[in-house]
């Protein structure tokens, strides 16, 4: 019987215990603002709804498909939570994701907790709605404008959250193997693993947008506040 | 917004429910990115302990989950992967729960109620 474990995430001993805590550090940091900042996106109907996106994105995230052959992908769903729910709770959303695999599923060491939730939660998070923030006017004029918005943002998110993981590794990584070439492989095979995260969003952006427009955190009224 | 809100929020929770307890089974049980990154350098070879990793990559220097052997690791119900649905669509439940209930208790209450 095949035994493949089903790990998605950094495993404990992937970085050292330095670099374990400081990642740790910024993860929390991260959330407390995040914590702040979330309540402005959140009220009774969009508290529901944020509560949901999580739990797709815990599904979603179980759905490994095929990048290369030997290699598969899945989503990591920040940009994804951003434009649905707004950048605060989306990177929320994320986080719980990731605590709820590690304690229940042991997917992503506890030690690299805080990394994960940085790659993952904060940085795939940010970097996906600042570029979907970048492209709102474009995403707002037509639906194909939105796809795109939702395709781009998501790719970006994939392949910056990747390079979350080369930063940690330059930092305190483990082993002795070269920087470039670990750094080489990590974007290259998540631009790849980008291109099916893009598609996912936008195909699960553009089918809320169809349905509840008012729940696409992206296409609501202008709100910089959220953005600050 | 010709769909009731009660109405799309059912149908949502209705999609979580069957991705991460059917579609699940049809994932790639390849290694993701990063797992297939960690594991340049090494080859999986099956011993009387399961898998492990001969030759030398990053993957090498991990060590066991502290929670390996929770009832759901791995996606699983104890060990037995044939449940990945069952264990998916307690995972997606359990974040529904913990994701709801902050940010029920985190939102802002302004008018009714």
């Amino acid at each position: 019987m095949q035994t493949t474990t089903l790990a998605m995430h950094m495993s404990d001993g992937l970085l050292n215990a330095q670099t374990a805590v400081l990642f740790a550090a910024v993860a929390i940091a991260g959330l407390a603002v995040a914590l702040y900042k979330a309540r402005t996106d959140l009220d009774d109907r969009t508290a529901p709804m944020a509560g949901l996106v999580a739990a797709f994105v815990f599904a979603a995230q179980m759905i490994n498909f095929p990048v290369l052959p030997g290699v598969s992908g899945h989503l990591l769903g920040g940009a994804l939570a951003a434009l649905l729910a707004g950048p605060w709770v989306g990177a929320l959303c994320v986080s719980i994701v990731l605590v709820v695999q590690a304690l229940l599923f042991a997917d992503g060491g506890l030690t690299m907790l805080g990394a994960n939730i940085t790659n993952m939660a904060l940085i795939g998070t940010a970097a996906g709605y600042l570029v979907a923030l970048a492209l709102r006017r474009f995403a707002k004029r037509s639906r194909a404008g939105l796809l795109t918005t939702a395709f781009v943002a998501a790719w970006v998110n994939t392949v910056l959250a990747s390079c979350g993981f080369i930063l940690e590794y330059a930092i305190g990584g483990a082993a002795g193997i070269g920087l470039g070439a670990v750094s080489m492989a990590m974007i290259g095979v998540h631009g790849l693993i980008g291109i099916g995260e893009g598609l996912i969003t936008a195909a699960t952006v553009g089918a809320v947008a169809s349905a509840r427009p008012d729940l696409v955190h992206l296409l609501r009224g202008t709100r910089e506040e959220a953005v600050r | 917004m010709s769909v009731p809100r009660r109405r799309f929020l059912l149908i949502f929770a209705l999609v979580v429910l069957v991705v991460a307890g059917g579609v699940a089974y049809f994932a790639d049980s390849d290694p993701d990115g990063l797992d297939a990154v960690t594991q340049r350098g090494c080859e999986t070879v099956q011993t009387q302990q399961g898998e492990q990793l001969r030759g030398d990559c990053i993957a090498q220097h991990t060590t066991d989950h502290a929670l390996s052997e929770g009832p759901l690791a791995d996606y699983a119900v104890g060990g037995d992967d044939r449940f990945t649905g069952v264990a998916g669509i307690i995972g997606a439940l359990v974040t529904l729960a913990a994701a709801g209930g902050l940010f029920w208790g985190l939102r802002r209450r302004t008018g009714e109620r």
